[in-house]
């Protein structure tokens, strides 16, 4: 058995550097773009749409549930921040906590009927979720209507998080964005962890176990909305509006589903490679074609989705995994 | 009864039963191959763009737009089949879901890029004035669209449990490999389900058309409705879905009456929530 365990640590060694390399680039990241305010913004961007794809991934890649009314989460999250604001004359970020007790319970709402059904339910009663809760918003002038609200113009103390620089949103949401990953991290080696790996393997074979399945599929959903309202009200603190489109719209829940899958669902820095690569793209070809590159920007999504479903389920992270072990040893895949 | 409700819940009926058309289709694929097409609205909305498109570049009417729009969205299904869903339809369920969703943004985008976000409409007189029976007025593209699709659901019910195509397409369903060791072709048979499904889409998308606005997103509602009506009416059953599509269409008319026309879709979500609580294996489903 000495070349599989010689292997082992050659992968793991591997990792290691892998990941003191990355984490040094991420943690520099800022001040070596510091003269380009617009690489600066872009790198917290990506950090902010990371946090949402991996709070997704909780849900989506570990339990296996296929989320498509992310949205919702998001924008209870967001719509909590500019309330306090906005009615209460608090810091955007007060409304942080009762935007994550909302979400959770959105999600039970959600959950607690579908989890038992086969997973084309959750998904539709996602999306009906999502949509309702948009039509709804557009109608309320308690939240707006379809104006939107706007956040604190002028910062009346650092709690505000308003700033005119993207460098202190970075830092935010790279702390926030390491929290995130370290909590999926727990859950993924914790006991719950084993258990939805087993459900997503064979529902009925781990339910025969004696696997609780629905209340697992459950908890990784609660845990996901959390999660995904904090990144709402993060979103709200830099960008300060917030309208039922750019809330609650569906394509908020597409851009962390593609993300999460295009990275690879299911693996703990999926999501963050997934905006790394696509919100990039996303600036550019926004920047290039102008309103009218929205649109093609989706239908290239469209394209990317599909490619992903029919040769990539697990994405490019799981392609490489997959394409480095085969290297690290040919042969005996199967033990590592 | 005030001759206004009764108005109000017969273009309901109407209406439910172009409902009812669509759905039928996505509870077609969904019970025979245990997939969901989440591009199922957006196959709606690009028979409606066909419909627009028949309408300004021939001034042709329903006459020729449903045909057209019938037979490309029978292209699109049997397409859509052979290049994506019988790749995906073994595969894990995030592959499943992401494949028709994937196709789904696609088209609604691609119509976004190519026809703008306008809300487009056919003119109201393209089939002449409202009929009048017993003084209920009815509107011709609905009186015709309800028409149209009962009998077309009529005909998908015939062929699904009268011929033998329909009855090799059960067989399929039931046990593929079963059915391949008789002489079936599972994908052949598979392919036509997505060809008369498809197919039935697109004569309801171009019925739709004749009065209701189309828009690049309309599919996102359009898709919610059809999700309804088959989770109420139980996935894969014909009847279900026409029993579950006039009820929806119904409740949608009055609620637009009672409560005021933005709500109705409002409406028709919580109804979907209610559902999926209490009765998931909808109205004649099996427990």
């Amino acid at each position: 058995m000495q070349p599989i365990s010689k292997d082992h640590s050659r992968i793991r060694g591997a990792h290691l550097v892998l990941l003191v390399v990355l984490a040094a680039v991420v943690l520099l990241y800022p001040l070596l773009t510091a003269k380009f305010p617009v690489y600066q913004r872009l790198g917290a961007l990506v950090l902010l749409y990371a946090i949402g794809a991996s709070a997704w991934n909780i849900v989506g890649g570990y339990a296996g549930q296929v989320s498509i009314g992310h949205a919702v989460f998001f924008g209870v999250g967001a719509y909590s921040a500019v309330l306090a604001y906005h009615h209460l004359g608090l810091p955007p970020i007060a409304g942080v906590p009762l935007g994550v007790l909302v979400s959770v319970l959105i999600a039970a709402i959600i959950g607690v009927p579908t989890v038992r059904l086969a997973g084309h339910y959750f998904s539709m009663a996602t999306i009906a979720v999502a949509e309702l809760t948009r039509v709804m918003t557009t109608t309320s002038d308690f939240l707006g209507g379809a104006q939107g609200l706007t956040g604190p113009t002028v910062p009346r103390s650092v709690l505000d998080l308003s700033f005119t620089s993207s460098l202190p949103y970075y830092y935010i949401f790279l702390a926030v964005l390491a929290g995130v990953l370290w909590l999926t991290w727990r859950m993924e080696t914790s006991r719950m962890g084993f258990y939805l790996r087993a459900i997503k393997d064979n529902e009925r074979a781990a339910r025969s176990l004696g696997v609780m399945a629905g209340r697992y599929k459950l908890y990784a959903f609660m845990l996901s909305a959390a999660l995904t309202s904090l990144a709402g009200g993060l979103y709200l603190t830099m960008f300060g509006f917030i309208d039922p489109d750019s809330g609650l719209g569906i394509l908020i829940s597409v851009k962390m589903l593609i993300m999460a899958a295009l990275g690879g669902a299911g693996l703990l820095f999926g999501p963050l490679i997934g905006a790394a690569i696509l919100v990039p793209l996303e600036e550019i070809s926004n920047s290039v074609l102008g309103g009218r590159g929205a649109g093609l920007t989706f239908v290239v999504y469209g394209a990317i989705i599909m490619i992903i479903a029919r040769f990539l389920p697990a994405g490019l992270l799981g392609l490489l995994t997959r394409l480095f072990k085969k290297s690290a040893a040919p042969g005996d895949r199967d033990a590592a | 009864m005030s001759l206004t409700l009764l108005q109000v819940i017969v273009s309901g009926l109407l209406l439910g039963a172009v409902y009812a058309l669509f759905a039928s289709g996505l509870t077609l694929i969904w019970g025979m191959m245990n997939v969901v097409n989440f591009a199922h609205g957006d196959f709606v909305m690009l028979a409606m763009y066909a419909a627009f498109v028949v309408w300004t570049a021939f001034g042709g009417g329903p006459a020729a737009s449903v045909p057209i729009a019938a037979m490309l969205l029978a292209t699109v299904g049997v397409l859509s089949y052979f290049l994506l869903v019988r790749h995906i339809m073994r595969g894990p369920m995030l592959a499943q879901i992401l494949g028709t969703f994937g196709l789904a943004l696609f088209l609604r985008y691609s119509a976004f890029w190519l026809f703008g976000s306008d809300f487009r409409t056919l003119p109201d007189t393209i089939l002449g004035a409202p009929f009048e029976f017993w003084g209920l007025r009815v509107d011709a593209p609905r009186l015709l669209a309800g028409a149209i699709g009962l009998l077309v659901i009529l005909g998908l019910h015939l062929i699904l449990t009268r011929t033998s195509l329909g009855s090799k397409m059960l067989a399929v369903s039931e046990d593929a490999v079963a059915a391949q060791i008789v002489g079936i072709r599972p994908e052949y048979m598979q392919a036509a389900a997505w060809a008369l499904a498809a197919g039935a889409t697109g004569i309801a998308g171009a019925l739709i058309a004749t009065f209701f606005y189309t828009s690049p997103t309309v599919g996102e509602t359009l898709a919610i409705i059809a999700f309804v009506t088959v989770s109420l009416g139980g996935f894969g059953s014909v009847p279900g879905a026409l029993v579950a599509g006039l009820l929806i269409g119904v409740v949608e008319s009055v609620s637009a009456y009672v409560i005021g026309p933005v709500y109705k879709d409002v409406i028709v979500y919580i109804l979907f929530v209610l559902v999926l609580w209490f009765r998931p294996q909808g109205l004649m489903g099996k427990a």
